[in-house]
Protein backbone atom coordinates (compact mmCIF):
# COMPACT_ATOMS: atom_id res chain seq x y z
CA UNK A 1 0.00 0.00 0.00
CA UNK A 2 3.51 2.52 0.67
CA UNK A 3 5.95 3.49 -1.82
CA UNK A 4 9.35 2.46 -0.77
CA UNK A 5 10.33 5.34 -0.33
CA UNK A 6 7.99 6.29 2.15
CA UNK A 7 8.87 3.21 4.59
CA UNK A 8 12.69 3.89 4.02
CA UNK A 9 12.29 7.28 5.76
CA UNK A 10 9.44 6.10 7.90
CA UNK A 11 11.67 3.74 9.28
CA UNK A 12 14.97 6.38 9.48
CA UNK A 13 13.04 7.89 11.89
CA UNK A 14 11.70 5.18 13.95
CA UNK A 15 15.35 4.27 13.90
CA UNK A 16 16.67 7.35 15.27
CA UNK A 17 14.01 7.17 18.18
CA UNK A 18 15.65 3.63 18.90
CA UNK A 19 18.83 5.04 19.18
CA UNK A 20 17.37 7.70 21.54
CA UNK A 21 16.02 5.11 23.71
CA UNK A 22 19.19 3.32 23.65
CA UNK A 23 21.04 6.43 24.79
CA UNK A 24 18.41 7.28 27.23
CA UNK A 25 19.84 3.77 29.11
CA UNK A 26 23.21 4.26 28.78
CA UNK A 27 22.94 7.90 30.07
CA UNK A 28 21.32 6.43 33.31
CA UNK A 29 24.22 4.18 34.11
CA UNK A 30 27.22 6.16 32.90
CA UNK A 31 28.03 8.36 36.47
CA UNK A 32 29.34 11.96 36.44
CA UNK A 33 31.78 13.25 39.14
CA UNK A 34 30.19 15.67 41.27
CA UNK A 35 30.96 19.44 40.39
CA UNK A 36 32.06 22.20 43.03
CA UNK A 37 28.74 23.34 42.92
CA UNK A 38 25.51 22.83 41.57
CA UNK A 39 25.47 25.36 38.55
CA UNK A 40 29.04 23.35 37.62
CA UNK A 41 27.21 19.81 38.15
CA UNK A 42 24.55 20.97 36.01
CA UNK A 43 26.95 22.16 33.57
CA UNK A 44 28.58 18.53 33.43
CA UNK A 45 25.43 16.49 33.13
CA UNK A 46 23.92 18.48 30.15
CA UNK A 47 28.02 18.51 28.57
CA UNK A 48 27.97 14.71 28.86
CA UNK A 49 24.65 13.65 27.19
CA UNK A 50 23.42 12.57 30.75
CA UNK A 51 19.81 13.39 31.53
CA UNK A 52 18.76 16.03 33.99
CA UNK A 53 15.91 14.72 36.25
CA UNK A 54 13.06 16.69 38.25
CA UNK A 55 15.61 16.45 41.45
CA UNK A 56 18.22 18.30 40.32
CA UNK A 57 19.15 21.77 40.41
CA UNK A 58 18.99 23.58 37.13
CA UNK A 59 19.18 27.48 35.92
CA UNK A 60 15.65 29.24 36.21
CA UNK A 61 15.92 30.28 32.30
CA UNK A 62 15.80 26.18 31.44
CA UNK A 63 12.99 25.04 33.66
CA UNK A 64 11.09 28.51 32.04
CA UNK A 65 12.28 27.31 28.70
CA UNK A 66 10.96 23.69 29.13
CA UNK A 67 7.70 24.65 30.76
CA UNK A 68 6.87 26.99 28.01
CA UNK A 69 8.07 24.10 24.99
CA UNK A 70 6.38 21.41 26.88
CA UNK A 71 3.50 22.92 27.42
CA UNK A 72 3.12 24.75 24.06
CA UNK A 73 3.20 21.30 22.81
CA UNK A 74 0.32 19.20 25.22
CA UNK A 75 -1.51 22.46 24.22
CA UNK A 76 -0.56 21.80 20.65
CA UNK A 77 -2.42 18.13 21.04
CA UNK A 78 -5.04 19.16 22.64
CA UNK A 79 -6.26 21.86 20.00
CA UNK A 80 -5.09 19.65 17.76
CA UNK A 81 -7.79 16.89 18.31
CA UNK A 82 -10.48 19.60 17.24
CA UNK A 83 -9.78 19.82 13.20
CA UNK A 84 -9.26 15.74 12.85
CA UNK A 85 -12.60 15.30 15.20
CA UNK A 86 -14.23 18.07 12.65
CA UNK A 87 -14.06 14.91 10.51
CA UNK A 88 -14.65 11.93 12.81
CA UNK A 89 -18.94 11.68 12.62
CA UNK A 90 -18.06 12.24 8.66
CA UNK A 91 -15.47 9.26 7.67
CA UNK A 92 -16.55 7.58 4.40
CA UNK A 93 -16.07 4.14 5.63
CA UNK A 94 -16.12 2.37 8.99
CA UNK A 95 -12.82 1.72 8.62
CA UNK A 96 -11.70 5.16 8.17
CA UNK A 97 -13.44 6.41 11.13
CA UNK A 98 -11.99 3.77 13.53
CA UNK A 99 -8.81 4.97 12.74
CA UNK A 100 -9.22 8.55 12.95
CA UNK A 101 -10.83 8.05 16.33
CA UNK A 102 -7.80 6.02 17.43
CA UNK A 103 -5.55 8.15 16.50
CA UNK A 104 -7.38 11.38 18.15
CA UNK A 105 -7.75 9.54 20.70
CA UNK A 106 -3.76 9.12 20.73
CA UNK A 107 -3.43 12.81 20.50
CA UNK A 108 -5.42 12.87 24.16
CA UNK A 109 -3.42 10.38 25.17
CA UNK A 110 -0.13 12.49 24.05
CA UNK A 111 -1.93 15.56 25.37
CA UNK A 112 -1.96 13.40 29.39
CA UNK A 113 1.82 12.32 29.29
CA UNK A 114 3.13 15.91 28.04
CA UNK A 115 1.32 17.71 30.80
CA UNK A 116 2.44 15.42 33.29
CA UNK A 117 6.27 16.03 31.99
CA UNK A 118 5.26 19.69 32.60
CA UNK A 119 4.28 18.63 36.00
CA UNK A 120 8.05 17.71 37.09
CA UNK A 121 9.00 21.14 36.63
CA UNK A 122 6.46 22.11 39.24
CA UNK A 123 3.74 23.95 37.75
CA UNK A 124 0.16 22.57 37.75
CA UNK A 125 -1.92 21.08 34.38
CA UNK A 126 -4.77 23.19 35.77
CA UNK A 127 -2.03 26.60 35.92
CA UNK A 128 -1.03 25.45 32.42
CA UNK A 129 -4.38 25.04 31.03
CA UNK A 130 -5.61 28.37 32.18
CA UNK A 131 -2.93 30.15 30.64
CA UNK A 132 -3.71 28.55 27.06
CA UNK A 133 -7.64 29.57 27.68
CA UNK A 134 -6.22 33.27 28.71
CA UNK A 135 -4.70 32.85 25.72
CA UNK A 136 -0.96 33.41 27.88
CA UNK A 137 0.26 30.18 26.15
CA UNK A 138 0.81 29.13 22.72
CA UNK A 139 -0.15 26.07 20.60
CA UNK A 140 0.93 24.95 16.90
CA UNK A 141 -0.03 27.68 14.74
CA UNK A 142 -1.01 25.04 12.16
CA UNK A 143 -4.11 24.24 13.59
CA UNK A 144 -5.65 27.43 12.90
CA UNK A 145 -6.37 26.37 9.58
CA UNK A 146 -9.43 24.58 8.85
CA UNK A 147 -10.20 21.20 7.52
CA UNK A 148 -11.97 21.52 4.80
CA UNK A 149 -12.37 17.83 2.67
CA UNK A 150 -11.71 14.62 3.92
CA UNK A 151 -8.49 14.73 1.81
CA UNK A 152 -7.92 17.16 4.56
CA UNK A 153 -7.53 14.44 7.15
CA UNK A 154 -4.99 12.36 4.91
CA UNK A 155 -2.76 16.05 4.41
CA UNK A 156 -2.63 16.52 8.25
CA UNK A 157 -1.08 12.92 8.31
CA UNK A 158 1.08 13.13 5.78
CA UNK A 159 2.23 16.75 6.41
CA UNK A 160 1.35 18.21 9.44
CA UNK A 161 2.16 14.58 11.84
CA UNK A 162 4.91 14.31 9.27
CA UNK A 163 6.50 17.64 9.95
CA UNK A 164 5.53 17.24 13.98
CA UNK A 165 7.94 13.93 13.41
CA UNK A 166 10.79 15.71 11.84
CA UNK A 167 10.63 18.09 14.91
CA UNK A 168 10.24 15.64 17.60
CA UNK A 169 12.91 12.55 16.74
CA UNK A 170 15.50 14.91 18.05
CA UNK A 171 13.41 15.58 20.85
CA UNK A 172 13.87 12.13 21.80
CA UNK A 173 17.53 13.33 22.61
CA UNK A 174 16.35 16.54 24.68
CA UNK A 175 18.36 16.99 27.76
CA UNK A 176 15.69 16.77 30.10
CA UNK A 177 14.69 13.17 31.06
CA UNK A 178 10.54 12.96 31.27
CA UNK A 179 10.54 15.03 28.26
CA UNK A 180 12.62 12.88 26.14
CA UNK A 181 10.41 9.83 27.52
CA UNK A 182 7.74 11.49 26.59
CA UNK A 183 8.88 11.96 23.16
CA UNK A 184 9.81 8.80 22.82
CA UNK A 185 6.25 7.61 23.21
CA UNK A 186 4.91 10.02 21.51
CA UNK A 187 7.13 9.24 18.44
CA UNK A 188 6.31 5.83 17.91
CA UNK A 189 2.18 6.42 17.80
CA UNK A 190 3.24 9.25 15.49
CA UNK A 191 4.91 7.56 12.71
CA UNK A 192 1.27 5.51 12.44
CA UNK A 193 -0.47 8.80 12.64
CA UNK A 194 1.53 10.14 9.49
CA UNK A 195 1.23 6.44 7.82
CA UNK A 196 -2.66 6.50 8.19
CA UNK A 197 -2.78 9.95 6.38
CA UNK A 198 -0.11 9.49 4.04
CA UNK A 199 -2.58 6.44 3.06
CA UNK A 200 -5.41 8.39 2.87
CA UNK A 201 -4.23 10.60 0.15
CA UNK A 202 -2.61 7.63 -1.52
CA UNK A 203 -5.92 5.73 -1.75
CA UNK A 204 -7.55 9.65 -3.02
CA UNK A 205 -4.78 10.18 -5.43
CA UNK A 206 -5.23 6.54 -7.21
CA UNK A 207 -8.87 7.17 -7.09
CA UNK A 208 -11.94 8.95 -9.29
CA UNK A 209 -10.57 12.03 -10.39
CA UNK A 210 -12.65 13.94 -7.87
CA UNK A 211 -11.14 12.42 -4.69
CA UNK A 212 -7.78 13.70 -6.70
CA UNK A 213 -8.62 16.58 -7.20
CA UNK A 214 -9.66 16.90 -3.25
CA UNK A 215 -6.60 15.01 -2.23
CA UNK A 216 -4.67 17.92 -4.38
CA UNK A 217 -6.33 20.94 -3.06
CA UNK A 218 -5.72 19.56 0.63
CA UNK A 219 -2.03 19.34 -0.44
CA UNK A 220 -2.11 22.54 -2.06
CA UNK A 221 -3.83 24.42 1.08
CA UNK A 222 -1.54 22.65 3.50
CA UNK A 223 1.77 22.63 2.46
CA UNK A 224 3.20 26.12 3.11
CA UNK A 225 1.67 25.70 6.63
CA UNK A 226 3.59 23.05 7.06
CA UNK A 227 6.57 24.23 6.26
CA UNK A 228 6.24 27.05 8.96
CA UNK A 229 5.69 24.87 11.55
CA UNK A 230 9.24 24.70 12.29
CA UNK A 231 8.89 28.33 13.06
CA UNK A 232 10.91 31.51 11.86
CA UNK A 233 14.28 31.14 10.08
CA UNK A 234 17.43 30.84 11.69
CA UNK A 235 18.31 34.29 10.98
CA UNK A 236 15.07 35.63 13.18
CA UNK A 237 14.73 32.49 15.79
CA UNK A 238 14.82 34.03 19.11
CA UNK A 239 14.77 31.11 21.54
CA UNK A 240 17.45 28.92 19.82
CA UNK A 241 21.17 29.35 20.80
CA UNK A 242 20.66 28.73 24.29
CA UNK A 243 17.95 25.85 23.75
CA UNK A 244 21.01 24.10 21.66
CA UNK A 245 23.60 24.90 24.10
CA UNK A 246 20.84 23.32 26.88
CA UNK A 247 20.53 20.42 24.48
CA UNK A 248 16.99 20.93 24.71
CA UNK A 249 17.12 21.53 20.98
CA UNK A 250 19.59 19.71 18.70
CA UNK A 251 19.21 21.31 15.38
CA UNK A 252 18.14 24.47 13.95
CA UNK A 253 14.81 25.84 12.65
CA UNK A 254 16.00 25.60 8.41
CA UNK A 255 17.78 22.34 9.08
CA UNK A 256 14.57 20.67 10.19
CA UNK A 257 13.06 22.19 7.84
CA UNK A 258 15.37 21.10 4.68
CA UNK A 259 15.07 17.14 6.31
CA UNK A 260 11.07 17.77 6.15
CA UNK A 261 11.23 19.36 2.22
CA UNK A 262 13.42 16.37 1.20
CA UNK A 263 11.33 13.71 2.81
CA UNK A 264 8.23 14.98 1.07
CA UNK A 265 9.61 15.96 -1.98
CA UNK A 266 10.43 12.41 -3.06
CA UNK A 267 6.96 10.66 -1.14
CA UNK A 268 5.00 12.96 -3.09
CA UNK A 269 6.01 11.12 -6.00
CA UNK A 270 4.96 8.23 -4.87
CA UNK A 271 1.68 9.26 -4.10
CA UNK A 272 1.12 11.38 -7.44
CA UNK A 273 0.39 14.61 -6.01
CA UNK A 274 2.45 18.01 -7.03
CA UNK A 275 3.95 19.77 -4.19
CA UNK A 276 2.99 23.20 -5.03
CA UNK A 277 6.07 25.24 -5.65
CA UNK A 278 7.12 25.87 -9.18
CA UNK A 279 10.65 26.41 -7.74
CA UNK A 280 11.19 22.89 -6.08
CA UNK A 281 13.93 20.99 -7.65
CA UNK A 282 16.85 18.29 -6.63
CA UNK A 283 20.41 20.67 -6.02
CA UNK A 284 22.94 17.93 -6.62
CA UNK A 285 25.83 20.96 -5.36
CA UNK A 286 23.62 20.89 -1.83
CA UNK A 287 22.27 17.64 -1.83
CA UNK A 288 19.23 18.82 -1.31
CA UNK A 289 16.07 19.96 -2.55
CA UNK A 290 15.70 23.81 -3.26
CA UNK A 291 12.04 25.21 -2.30
CA UNK A 292 10.26 28.15 -1.90
CA UNK A 293 10.12 29.13 1.76
CA UNK A 294 6.97 30.04 3.84
CA UNK A 295 5.06 33.10 4.13
CA UNK A 296 6.61 34.14 7.29
CA UNK A 297 4.45 36.78 7.34
CA UNK A 298 1.56 34.75 7.63
CA UNK A 299 2.58 32.65 9.88
CA UNK A 300 3.22 35.71 12.50
CA UNK A 301 -0.11 36.94 11.87
CA UNK A 302 -1.57 33.79 12.52
CA UNK A 303 0.47 33.52 15.67
CA UNK A 304 -0.71 37.12 16.63
CA UNK A 305 -4.57 35.19 16.54
CA UNK A 306 -5.54 36.49 13.17
CA UNK A 307 -5.69 33.01 11.14
CA UNK A 308 -8.94 31.22 9.75
CA UNK A 309 -9.48 29.36 12.73
CA UNK A 310 -7.89 30.88 16.01
CA UNK A 311 -11.16 31.86 17.14
CA UNK A 312 -12.53 29.26 16.69
CA UNK A 313 -10.60 26.64 17.96
CA UNK A 314 -10.25 28.44 21.78
CA UNK A 315 -14.10 29.16 21.71
CA UNK A 316 -14.17 25.70 21.26
CA UNK A 317 -12.04 24.46 24.09
CA UNK A 318 -13.58 27.35 26.64
CA UNK A 319 -16.83 25.91 26.07
CA UNK A 320 -15.99 22.43 26.33
CA UNK A 321 -13.99 23.75 29.63
CA UNK A 322 -17.24 25.69 30.74
CA UNK A 323 -19.57 22.84 29.62
CA UNK A 324 -17.32 20.57 31.91
CA UNK A 325 -17.40 22.79 34.97
CA UNK A 326 -20.06 21.47 36.75
CA UNK A 327 -18.98 17.85 35.76
CA UNK A 328 -15.80 18.46 37.65
CA UNK A 329 -16.98 20.58 40.41
CA UNK A 330 -19.25 17.20 40.96
CA UNK A 331 -16.74 14.79 40.94
CA UNK A 332 -14.18 16.58 43.52
CA UNK A 333 -17.78 16.94 45.75
CA UNK A 334 -17.92 13.29 45.73
CA UNK A 335 -14.33 12.59 46.29
CA UNK A 336 -14.33 14.70 49.37
CA UNK A 337 -17.87 13.61 50.82
CA UNK A 338 -16.51 9.75 50.26
CA UNK A 339 -12.56 10.50 51.57
CA UNK A 340 -11.54 8.74 54.53
CA UNK A 341 -13.11 10.57 57.68
CA UNK A 342 -11.08 12.89 59.08
CA UNK A 343 -9.90 12.33 62.45
CA UNK A 344 -12.25 13.82 65.53
CA UNK A 345 -11.51 16.93 66.47
CA UNK A 346 -10.71 18.00 70.09
CA UNK A 347 -14.02 19.97 70.18
CA UNK A 348 -15.89 16.70 68.96
CA UNK A 349 -14.39 14.36 70.75
CA UNK A 350 -15.89 16.51 73.99
CA UNK A 351 -19.11 17.13 72.80
CA UNK B 1 -28.31 -19.08 13.08
CA UNK B 2 -29.95 -15.33 13.46
CA UNK B 3 -31.75 -13.60 11.52
CA UNK B 4 -30.22 -10.83 9.55
CA UNK B 5 -33.11 -8.75 10.47
CA UNK B 6 -31.75 -9.73 14.60
CA UNK B 7 -28.27 -8.85 14.34
CA UNK B 8 -28.88 -5.86 11.98
CA UNK B 9 -30.39 -4.26 15.19
CA UNK B 10 -27.74 -5.28 17.35
CA UNK B 11 -24.90 -3.89 14.87
CA UNK B 12 -27.35 -0.74 14.16
CA UNK B 13 -27.86 -0.22 18.25
CA UNK B 14 -23.49 -0.13 18.66
CA UNK B 15 -22.69 1.74 15.33
CA UNK B 16 -25.43 4.76 16.40
CA UNK B 17 -24.01 4.61 20.02
CA UNK B 18 -20.75 4.97 18.60
CA UNK B 19 -21.57 7.73 16.33
CA UNK B 20 -22.90 9.79 19.34
CA UNK B 21 -20.17 8.88 21.34
CA UNK B 22 -17.68 10.48 18.48
CA UNK B 23 -19.71 13.94 18.34
CA UNK B 24 -18.05 14.41 22.38
CA UNK B 25 -14.62 14.30 20.82
CA UNK B 26 -12.77 17.25 22.17
CA UNK B 27 -15.31 18.36 23.91
CA UNK B 28 -15.36 15.89 27.08
CA UNK B 29 -15.27 17.74 30.48
CA UNK B 30 -11.61 16.53 31.66
CA UNK B 31 -9.07 15.27 28.85
CA UNK B 32 -9.06 11.75 30.47
CA UNK B 33 -12.39 11.61 29.76
CA UNK B 34 -11.79 12.69 26.28
CA UNK B 35 -9.56 9.69 26.10
CA UNK B 36 -12.44 7.31 27.99
CA UNK B 37 -15.53 8.47 25.63
CA UNK B 38 -12.89 8.04 22.54
CA UNK B 39 -12.28 4.46 23.67
CA UNK B 40 -15.88 2.93 24.54
CA UNK B 41 -17.14 5.33 20.89
CA UNK B 42 -14.22 2.49 19.75
CA UNK B 43 -15.61 -0.49 20.93
CA UNK B 44 -19.13 0.59 19.95
CA UNK B 45 -18.15 0.72 16.21
CA UNK B 46 -15.59 -2.44 16.96
CA UNK B 47 -18.49 -4.37 17.73
CA UNK B 48 -20.86 -2.41 15.05
CA UNK B 49 -18.75 -3.40 11.84
CA UNK B 50 -18.57 -6.93 13.22
CA UNK B 51 -22.38 -7.45 13.68
CA UNK B 52 -23.02 -5.29 9.75
CA UNK B 53 -20.93 -7.54 8.49
CA UNK B 54 -22.42 -10.59 9.68
CA UNK B 55 -26.19 -9.59 9.23
CA UNK B 56 -24.65 -8.86 5.53
CA UNK B 57 -23.66 -12.23 4.91
CA UNK B 58 -26.55 -13.62 6.48
CA UNK B 59 -28.51 -11.47 3.82
CA UNK B 60 -26.40 -12.76 1.14
CA UNK B 61 -27.31 -10.11 -1.16
CA UNK B 62 -23.62 -8.64 -0.91
CA UNK B 63 -23.52 -5.67 1.26
CA UNK B 64 -20.77 -5.06 3.33
CA UNK B 65 -20.29 -3.42 6.65
CA UNK B 66 -20.39 -0.21 4.65
CA UNK B 67 -23.10 -0.58 2.36
CA UNK B 68 -25.42 -0.90 5.42
CA UNK B 69 -24.01 1.50 7.26
CA UNK B 70 -24.09 4.02 4.73
CA UNK B 71 -26.56 3.48 2.13
CA UNK B 72 -30.09 2.97 4.26
CA UNK B 73 -32.23 5.51 5.20
CA UNK B 74 -33.54 6.07 8.77
CA UNK B 75 -36.40 4.18 7.94
CA UNK B 76 -34.56 1.10 6.83
CA UNK B 77 -32.36 1.31 10.55
CA UNK B 78 -33.86 -1.08 13.07
CA UNK B 79 -31.46 0.33 16.20
CA UNK B 80 -33.54 1.27 19.67
CA UNK B 81 -34.70 4.85 19.89
CA UNK B 82 -32.41 4.88 22.97
CA UNK B 83 -28.88 5.13 21.52
CA UNK B 84 -30.03 8.14 19.04
CA UNK B 85 -30.98 10.28 21.58
CA UNK B 86 -29.24 13.35 21.35
CA UNK B 87 -26.72 14.45 24.41
CA UNK B 88 -28.36 17.53 25.62
CA UNK B 89 -25.57 17.83 28.37
CA UNK B 90 -22.60 14.76 30.20
CA UNK B 91 -25.18 13.61 32.66
CA UNK B 92 -27.69 12.37 29.35
CA UNK B 93 -24.70 10.79 27.91
CA UNK B 94 -23.79 8.68 31.22
CA UNK B 95 -27.59 7.76 31.90
CA UNK B 96 -27.81 6.02 28.17
CA UNK B 97 -24.32 4.25 28.37
CA UNK B 98 -25.63 3.13 31.74
CA UNK B 99 -28.50 1.93 30.64
CA UNK B 100 -27.19 0.39 27.32
CA UNK B 101 -23.89 -1.05 28.62
CA UNK B 102 -26.22 -2.55 31.62
CA UNK B 103 -28.12 -4.82 28.29
CA UNK B 104 -25.87 -5.16 26.19
CA UNK B 105 -23.58 -6.30 28.67
CA UNK B 106 -26.42 -9.06 29.70
CA UNK B 107 -27.73 -9.66 25.98
CA UNK B 108 -23.95 -10.32 24.61
CA UNK B 109 -23.56 -12.83 27.56
CA UNK B 110 -26.87 -14.44 26.15
CA UNK B 111 -25.45 -14.26 22.79
CA UNK B 112 -22.18 -15.61 23.82
CA UNK B 113 -23.63 -18.88 25.47
CA UNK B 114 -26.03 -19.53 22.32
CA UNK B 115 -25.81 -21.56 19.29
CA UNK B 116 -24.81 -19.40 17.23
CA UNK B 117 -21.26 -19.63 16.56
CA UNK B 118 -20.36 -16.80 14.75
CA UNK B 119 -22.47 -14.50 16.60
CA UNK B 120 -21.58 -16.44 19.92
CA UNK B 121 -17.55 -15.42 18.93
CA UNK B 122 -18.67 -11.48 18.38
CA UNK B 123 -20.33 -11.23 21.71
CA UNK B 124 -17.60 -12.99 24.07
CA UNK B 125 -15.53 -10.15 22.74
CA UNK B 126 -18.27 -7.46 23.12
CA UNK B 127 -19.19 -8.70 26.39
CA UNK B 128 -15.77 -7.74 28.05
CA UNK B 129 -15.72 -4.20 26.87
CA UNK B 130 -20.14 -3.83 28.02
CA UNK B 131 -18.73 -4.32 31.30
CA UNK B 132 -15.99 -1.74 31.18
CA UNK B 133 -18.82 0.31 29.56
CA UNK B 134 -20.76 -0.49 32.73
CA UNK B 135 -18.56 0.60 35.10
CA UNK B 136 -17.21 3.59 33.38
CA UNK B 137 -20.80 4.41 33.15
CA UNK B 138 -21.33 3.95 36.57
CA UNK B 139 -19.15 5.40 38.46
CA UNK B 140 -20.05 8.85 36.59
CA UNK B 141 -23.74 8.26 37.55
CA UNK B 142 -23.19 8.09 41.02
CA UNK B 143 -20.23 10.64 41.33
CA UNK B 144 -22.79 13.27 39.67
CA UNK B 145 -25.55 11.74 41.79
CA UNK B 146 -24.04 12.20 44.51
CA UNK B 147 -21.93 15.28 43.92
CA UNK B 148 -23.14 18.83 43.74
CA UNK B 149 -26.80 19.81 44.12
CA UNK B 150 -26.69 20.87 40.62
CA UNK B 151 -25.15 17.67 39.45
CA UNK B 152 -27.89 16.08 41.30
CA UNK B 153 -30.34 17.31 39.69
CA UNK B 154 -28.83 16.71 36.38
CA UNK B 155 -28.72 13.45 36.29
CA UNK B 156 -32.18 12.90 38.26
CA UNK B 157 -33.45 14.73 34.86
CA UNK B 158 -31.45 13.07 32.30
CA UNK B 159 -32.62 9.38 34.19
CA UNK B 160 -36.33 10.95 34.46
CA UNK B 161 -35.59 11.93 30.47
CA UNK B 162 -34.26 8.34 29.21
CA UNK B 163 -36.39 6.07 31.13
CA UNK B 164 -38.97 5.61 29.13
CA UNK B 165 -37.14 4.56 26.17
CA UNK B 166 -35.56 1.83 28.18
CA UNK B 167 -38.96 -0.37 27.86
CA UNK B 168 -37.84 -1.04 23.74
CA UNK B 169 -34.65 -2.36 25.32
CA UNK B 170 -36.09 -4.59 27.64
CA UNK B 171 -39.80 -5.58 25.87
CA UNK B 172 -37.04 -7.67 23.58
CA UNK B 173 -35.84 -10.68 25.87
CA UNK B 174 -38.12 -10.23 28.81
CA UNK B 175 -36.04 -13.06 30.89
CA UNK B 176 -32.96 -10.46 31.32
CA UNK B 177 -35.04 -7.87 32.57
CA UNK B 178 -35.23 -8.98 35.89
CA UNK B 179 -31.05 -9.09 36.04
CA UNK B 180 -30.75 -5.19 34.50
CA UNK B 181 -33.06 -4.03 36.86
CA UNK B 182 -31.44 -5.04 40.02
CA UNK B 183 -28.13 -3.78 38.12
CA UNK B 184 -29.51 -0.47 37.75
CA UNK B 185 -31.42 0.01 40.65
CA UNK B 186 -28.08 -0.59 42.79
CA UNK B 187 -26.86 2.00 40.80
CA UNK B 188 -29.05 4.57 41.51
CA UNK B 189 -29.62 3.64 44.63
CA UNK B 190 -25.69 4.70 45.24
CA UNK B 191 -25.89 7.23 43.35
CA UNK B 192 -29.26 8.29 46.14
CA UNK B 193 -31.32 8.78 42.33
CA UNK B 194 -34.52 7.83 42.09
CA UNK B 195 -35.72 5.50 39.63
CA UNK B 196 -38.83 7.17 37.10
CA UNK B 197 -42.06 5.51 37.65
CA UNK B 198 -43.18 3.11 34.66
CA UNK B 199 -45.23 4.93 32.12
CA UNK B 200 -45.07 6.05 28.76
CA UNK B 201 -43.43 3.44 26.72
CA UNK B 202 -41.75 5.12 23.24
CA UNK B 203 -40.97 2.29 20.31
CA UNK B 204 -40.69 0.94 17.17
CA UNK B 205 -37.19 1.42 16.35
CA UNK B 206 -37.32 -2.14 15.46
CA UNK B 207 -39.41 -1.50 12.88
CA UNK B 208 -37.74 1.76 11.20
CA UNK B 209 -39.77 4.45 12.96
CA UNK B 210 -37.29 6.54 14.90
CA UNK B 211 -37.27 9.95 16.51
CA UNK B 212 -36.66 13.29 14.71
CA UNK B 213 -33.01 12.98 15.60
CA UNK B 214 -31.45 10.09 13.74
CA UNK B 215 -32.04 11.35 10.33
CA UNK B 216 -29.74 14.25 11.27
CA UNK B 217 -27.26 11.61 12.65
CA UNK B 218 -27.53 9.52 9.63
CA UNK B 219 -27.00 12.78 7.12
CA UNK B 220 -24.08 14.01 8.54
CA UNK B 221 -22.86 10.37 8.73
CA UNK B 222 -22.89 9.55 4.63
CA UNK B 223 -23.07 12.53 3.35
CA UNK B 224 -19.42 12.08 2.10
CA UNK B 225 -19.62 8.36 1.16
CA UNK B 226 -22.93 9.03 -0.62
CA UNK B 227 -21.64 12.27 -2.42
CA UNK B 228 -19.55 10.04 -4.35
CA UNK B 229 -20.73 6.86 -5.12
CA UNK B 230 -18.69 3.28 -5.89
CA UNK B 231 -15.74 5.80 -4.79
CA UNK B 232 -13.01 3.41 -2.65
CA UNK B 233 -11.79 5.09 0.53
Amino acid sequence: MYGNDFAASGGELLDQVADAERELRAAADRSVRGGSDEETYFTELVAADQKIEPRDWMPDGYRKTLIRQIAQHAHSEIIGMQPEANWLTRAPTLKRKAILLAKVQDEAGHGLYLYAAAETLGVSRDTLYDLLLAGRQKYSSIFNYPTLSWADVGAIGWLVDGAAIVNQVPLCRCSYGPYARAMIRICKEESFHQRQGYEILYTLAHGTPGQKEMAQDAVDRWWYPSLAMFGPPDTDSTHSAQSMAWKIKRFSNDDLRQRFVDMCAQQATVLGLTIPDPDLRWNPDRGAYDYTAPDYAELMEVIRGNGPCNRARMANRRAAHEDGAWVREAAAAYAAKHAAPAAPTAEAVHA
Amino acid sequence: MSGFEFVLGLGDDALVAAQRLAQWCARAPELEEDVALANIALDQLGAARLLLGYAGELEGEGRDEDALAYLRTDREYRNVLLVELPDRDFAVLMAKLLFLSAWQRLRYEDLAAGDDERLAGIAAKAVKESAYHLDHSALWTVRLGDGTDESHARMQRAVDEVWPYTHELLAEAPHLRANWLSTVDGVLAEATLRRPDDGWRPGGGRDGRHTEALSYLLAEMQVLHRAYPGARW
